[in-house]
């Protein structure tokens, strides 16, 4: 690791600690990028580049360590100062005004004027030659709300290019963009850092960072690992120590779950012969934005048997999951359950024919925050917990104790407040409410999503029991490692299809990653 | 003739409705729901009473208004931005405040349970015929007030904040937009304008009297609603609203329509409306969103 | 929930917890230490608080009309508390408020603003009225209150399904629409009884023939001359049964959970447009009840105009009754003394001395809430961290 750049490094961040109550979101975190340059900064999710970044553009103060931009000590600046240096960041949430049109939301704030009036003529024209200089394209004059993401997206870039920033840090900016949108993403860059620009890229896709980086710098664990030179160095020596001892920790969790299970058979008990529990047909499912977020897609996942769905977010793995769920509607298609056609069947009527679905927002949508321990763990479930509809309090208090202790939920005390729990008992409140009772298929989105080590073992472990125990689980995470580690088979989500299904014992997070970012359809 | 005997008086009337209602399209556009309008013109139309009474000249009345309704957006604003509070909740607790306060002081000043003594107005004593209230400059404030807002809220930088505050204040905030600012400027305009609502009421009729707004506020509101937060369209609306007004006193005795559903119309109006059995009515976006 | 309220015994957390397992009686779990004093402040520190300010905002006045204050509160409470009569008057407005302040806490609970229990107030005394005057003469009361009280809901609960169909059908916002029905309401009122029912050179209906409600005075003679009447016993009754209602249903689970966190609801099965008409609705019947009190307890009529701004004082009672039912209960006796008081001490200082001092109320627990909850849930962070520290550093 070159720790000892230039002075004329156009960002230097040293020994930078950032900590959120008791999560360390960086440690000891490093960044030299050279002016002028594609930095991309990798790493997988929660590997604290984020963080990173928000501390240089001004977002969190450190709580320890140095930032220097263009050779000045910038520690702790704001905002406002950030831009005005020419920092400028491209948040992964648009910061758009949907109302207003592309002109106005980039002029917010810094208005050029004419008499006590808005220049919104001279505006247009600042941002259609910003627009021509760039090659960005986006009309000027419409309106927001009517754009595409990657429009939005240029819009965003348009915003800091307008504050002169002269470093732009783009924070995971090919997520939610096309093949053709990313190719033309790269093409402005090259051109701002072909002007004299310096980019910081936040991505995890590693053939983007080949595509289109100067230099790497890998983050793992809120630290720096490494740092390379883009040129010389494979996809494969980048994922080595953006993965590498994940992978092992993955190992670990593995081995030590199995042991936890105690005698549990380690292989799947799916019997290929066996009917399905769960028949996903021909189904298609708009997203909010009206656009299609499931294409036509069809499965089928079999008793003890874990059907794992990689991909990046946003691929219509959280359309699909709501739509079996009864939480969003079908455009067209059917799904099953054991022969059970679900309809138009209400949520609840799923829930009792045995469909239990763990969401991947647990704060939002899988625990009411303000309700205790014990009335979480009948959430879905409070039609059961009573007779002519009063609530039968002792059985409810019966189960939170026996759920409390069969998925030791710390602290054992029901009447706490969900929200009093650690990310990783409250995952467990979730757990404990779907798996603690009889279903027949499990949708398990995003399971250990921000869910501390311990936690997460056991999360596993449970998973791989219900599955041993005949369920049929459809999974669904970012984290590739943990597809790779509990499916039995593994299919990947591209543009709201599966554009691969494969055994889980022939993949390798190498094979899957092009397919992932849509490179091998 | 008949007609602009009509036009008149709806004008005369729609005056504290377009006030109000101006005040209601900037608090409503920087994010505040505008329950407290009625308080505020009640407190603008006693603080005139007071103004002109002691100042013995209208002009001081309206500085008078300006002050009390100052007053009660401070209250509003405290509530609201500093602590937080429900904005619903505090737009009610508004209005009775107002309504108990000029009661109680309406005593404590002029030991009356219903009326001030009579104050000096704008314009001669009931004389000069169809065309005296032109000469009553809040008038003309009134028929201003929505026009020039527009060209505030569509023009100027502080109207494009303004807009992008009540949309979506974080990404005003990254742009080095100091939300909560603009916010309490947003409603001192508010607050200014339904104020100068409450003390044309005053003045016109040269009296204070007890709950003398008597739902004004309510109405104001019900226009931005129905004009849909835009002032060209509330400035119709008001006038709208006025238009019936003037049609029921004018029908009064012909038994026609019952009054009571003459009054009833800017109300059913703008549940319609919100319904969006006319038209969807979109509120900005943030609205009620104090955190 | 209800919890917070029991003071356990103050054992750490890792006894509590052995002890759990070891018995599994639920009982044991008591709460986190601290945690039952955090419930208690949590409910009634912000309406102390705003009491305190209301108390201090009231000396102002009282100094700024040149009276000593305690002279005016000491007739404040000699005329409400201090006699057989004072206390029926208050038991008589409390029994109002109580309903209206149900009316506002339930649709609260679920997340929702019922503004306009002014308008189902009037219209469910309307509706009790109208039914009154139409029954046989000489209907046994034992059936003609119940049926009354059945028309002041149902008539109440109407007007409150108008802003819950239009939220849960089109999303319209149930503030605006309860303010604005809130006018049609009692124009409606107002053109119905003026045009058609009432008697001439007055503002109020014919008499009721049947379903009166028995003057709380023809059982407790000291009562004689107050309005205080047993309609007092049916909000009692209300506020229980919405107690039950909100904290042992599964409705009631779901209408919380609604106000909570309406997607989490939506996760659990609850139809959610649906529980918006039905609480709208049921928060209108409470508010409707009200209206029993003035027509059949009191006046025997309908009249223009009864309902007084008792609809909104219902958001004051809900506020300091931290929307909860029996707590609704205190607070309606805390304002319908207030109101009560107002009269006691208008001979010195105006009755609206009160009504300022509601407002302020008002005023003062919104704000104060927020605050509070804020330093709460830092407290509760603090607890569970402790816990979690003890966890680590404690064998495991």
């Amino acid at each position: 690791m070159t720790m000892f750049a230039s002075n004329a490094s156009a960002i230097r961040m040293t020994g930078v600690v950032k900590t959120f109550g008791a999560v360390v979101a960086n440690r000891d975190a490093f960044l030299d990028v050279a002016p002028g340059e594609i930095h991309a900064l990798v790493g997988e999710n929660g590997a604290g580049k984020s963080t990173l970044m928000r501390v240089l553009a001004g977002m969190y103060a450190p709580d320890a360590g140095a930032v220097q931009v263009n050779g000045r000590d910038v520690t702790g600046w704001k905002t406002p100062s950030a831009i005005a240096a020419g920092v400028g960041m491209v948040h992964q949430h648009f910061m758009l005004v949907p109302t207003l049109t592309v002109a106005e939301n980039v002029i917010l704030g810094m208005e050029p004027r004419k008499g006590m009036q808005v220049d919104l003529h001279r505006a247009v024209i600042e941002v259609e030659s910003l627009c021509r200089k760039c090659g960005l394209h986006v009309d000027a004059k419409a309106k927001v709300a009517d754009l595409s993401v990657g429009e939005a997206q240029r819009v965003e870039i348009l915003k800091a290019l307008y504050r002169g920033a002269k470093i732009l840090i783009l924070d995971e900016p090919t997520a939610v963009l096309s093949p053709p949108e990313v190719r033309d993403l790269w093409t402005v860059l090259r051109a701002l850092k072909d002007d004299g620009g310096t980019v910081v890229l936040i991505t995890h896709k590693l053939d983007e960072v080949i595509a289109v980086s100067d230099t790497i710098t890998v983050m793992r664990g809120g630290m720096t690992i490494a740092r390379f030179a883009t040129e010389g160095t494979t996809a494969r020596d980048i994922a080595r120590a953006m993965v590498g001892r994940d992978v092992q920790l993955h190992l670990d969790a593995q081995s030590g779950a199995d042991s936890w299970v105690a005698g549990a058979a380690a292989e799947s008990t799916a019997a290929p012969l066996a009917l399905p529990v769960l028949r996903v047909t021909n189904v298609s499912v708009m997203s909010d934005r009206g656009t299609r977020a499931v294409n036509d897609l069809s499965f089928e996942i079999r008793p003890g048997e874990i059907l794992g769905i990689a991909g990046v977010e946003g691929n219509g793995q959280t359309e699909l999951l709501e739509a079996i769920a009864g939480l969003r509607a079908m455009q067209s298609g059917s799904v099953q359950l054991s022969s059970q056609d679900f309809g138009t069947r209400s949520v609840r009527e799923r829930a009792d024919l045995g469909l239990s679905h763990i969401p991947e927002d647990r704060q939002r949508r899988g625990l009411i925050l303000d309700y205790s321990i014990a009335d979480n763990l009948i959430l879905g479930r409070q039609q059961h917990f009573g007779s002519f509809g009063a609530l039968d309090t002792a059985r409810i208090a019966r189960n939170a104790v026996e759920q409390v202790r069969r998925f030791d939920i710390r602290p054992a005390m029901p009447s706490l407040p969900a929200r009093a729990l650690s990310g990783g008992n409250q995952q467990k409140v979730v757990i404990a409410r779907e798996m603690g009772r009889e279903f027949s298929v499990l949708l398990a989105a995003q399971p250990t999503r921000g869910v501390d080590v311990g936690a997460i073992e056991f999360i596993h472990a449970q998973l791989r029991l219900a599955r041993n125990a005949g369920k049929g689980i459809l999974l669904v995470s970012a984290d590739l490692p943990e597809v790779l580690a509990l499916s039995d088979r593994i299919a990947v989500m591209y543009g709201g299809r599966f554009v691969t299904v494969l055994p889980a014992a022939q993949c390798s997070a190498e094979q899957l990653g092009p397919y992932m970012t849509g490179a091998a359809v | 003739m008949i007609l602009l005997t009509f036009l008149l008086q709806t004008i005369r009337i729609a005056i504290p409705y377009l006030l109000a209602a101006a005040g209601g399209v900037m608090s409503e556009r920087v994010g505040i729901i505008a329950l407290g309008l009625e308080g505020m013109m009640l407190a603008g139309a006693f603080g005139a009473a007071l103004g002109s009474y002691y100042g013995g000249n209208p002009w001081a009345g309206l500085a008078g208004a300006l002050v009390a309704g100052a007053m009660v957006t401070a209250v509003l604003a405290v509530a609201t931005l500093r602590y937080k509070a429900n904005q619903v909740v505090v737009g009610v607790a508004i209005n009775l405040l107002v309504v108990a306060a000029t009661r109680f002081y309406l005593r404590r000043i002029f030991d009356s349970a219903s009326n001030s003594p009579r104050v000096p107005g704008f314009g001669g004593e009931g004389a000069g015929g169809l065309f005296a209230s032109f000469v009553n400059p809040v008038v003309w404030m009134g028929l201003a007030a929505l026009p020039v807002l527009a060209w505030v809220l569509y023009r100027t930088p502080f109207g494009l904040r303004a807009r992008a505050v009540g949309e979506k204040p974080e990404a005003a905030a990254t742009l080095g937009v100091a939300v909560t600012r603009l916010r309490l400027q947003g409603l001192l305009i508010a607050g200014s304008l339904a104020s100068l609502g409450g003390a044309y009421l005053a003045l016109d009729q040269h009296q204070f009297s007890d709950s003398m707004t008597a739902g004004r506020g309510f109405i104001a509101l019900a226009a931005v609603i129905f004009g849909r937060w835009d002032p060209v369209r509330v400035a119709v609306a008001c006038l709208l609203f006025a238009g019936a007004e003037t049609l029921q006193i004018q029908l009064q005795g012909s038994q026609l329509i019952p009054s009571q559903f003459v009054e009833m119309i800017p109300y059913v109006l703008t549940i319609v409306a919100l319904a969006g059995v006319v038209g969807r009515s979109v509120a900005p976006a943030a609205l009620g969103k104090t955190e | 929930m209800s919890g917070g309220m029991s003071t356990g015994p103050a054992t750490p957390p890792r006894e509590q917890q052995r002890k759990m397992q070891s018995t599994g009686e639920v009982r044991a779990m008591a709460e986190l230490p601290g945690r039952a004093g955090l419930g208690l402040a949590g409910g009634f520190l912000p309406p102390l608080v705003a009491l305190a300010i209301a108390a201090v905002v009231g000396d102002l006045l009282i100094l700024s009309f040149g009276e000593a204050p305690s002279t005016v509160f000491r007739l404040l409470v000699e005329g409400t508390w201090g006699n057989a009569y004072g206390i029926g008057q208050v038991l008589y407005k409390a029994t109002t408020l109580a309903c209206t302040g149900l009316a506002f806490a339930l649709a609260s609970r679920a997340g929702l603003f019922n503004i306009g229990a002014e308008g189902q107030l009037a219209a469910g005394g309307f509706g009790a009225a109208l039914l009154g005057t139409l029954l046989p003469a000489g209907t046994p009361g034992l059936i003609a209150v119940p049926l009354c009280l059945l028309a002041a809901m149902l008539v109440g609960a109407g007007v409150g399904a108008v802003p819950g169909a239009l939220r849960a059908k089109f999303g319209a916002s149930e503030v605006i629409v309860t303010i604005m029905l809130n006018f049609v309401v009692l124009a409606f009122l107002n053109w119905i009884v003026s045009s058609k029912l009432r008697v001439p050179e007055t503002l109020h209906t014919l008499p009721v023939v049947a379903g009166m409600v028995p003057r709380l005075a023809d059982s407790f003679v000291a009562f004689r001359g107050s309005a205080a009447n047993f309609t007092i016993a049916f909000a009692v009754l209300a506020a229980v049964v919405s107690w039950w209602y909100l904290f042992r249903t599964r409705s009631g689970y779901e209408l919380r959970a609604v106000g909570l966190q309406p997607d989490a609801a939506e996760y659990g099965g609850v139809r959610v447009p649906r529980v918006m008409l039905v609480t709208m609705c049921l928060s209108g019947a409470l508010a409707g009840l009200g209206g029993m009190n003035f027509v059949l307890g009191y006046k025997g009529y309908y009249e223009e105009g009864f309902a007084g701004g008792a609809g909104f004082l219902g958001i004051a009672v809900a506020l300091v009754g931290r929307n909860h039912p029996i707590g609704i209960l205190g607070a309606a006796l805390l304002f319908g003394t207030l109101s009560q008081g107002g009269l006691a001490v208008n001979a010195i200082v105006p009755k609206q001395l009160t009504d300022i001092l509601t407002a302020v109320v008002i005023l003062a627990v919104a704000t104060a809430v927020p605050e509070v909850q804020k330093q709460l849930r830092a407290a509760a962070a603090n607890v569970t961290a402790a816990f979690y520290r003890d966890a680590r550093n404690g064998v495991s």
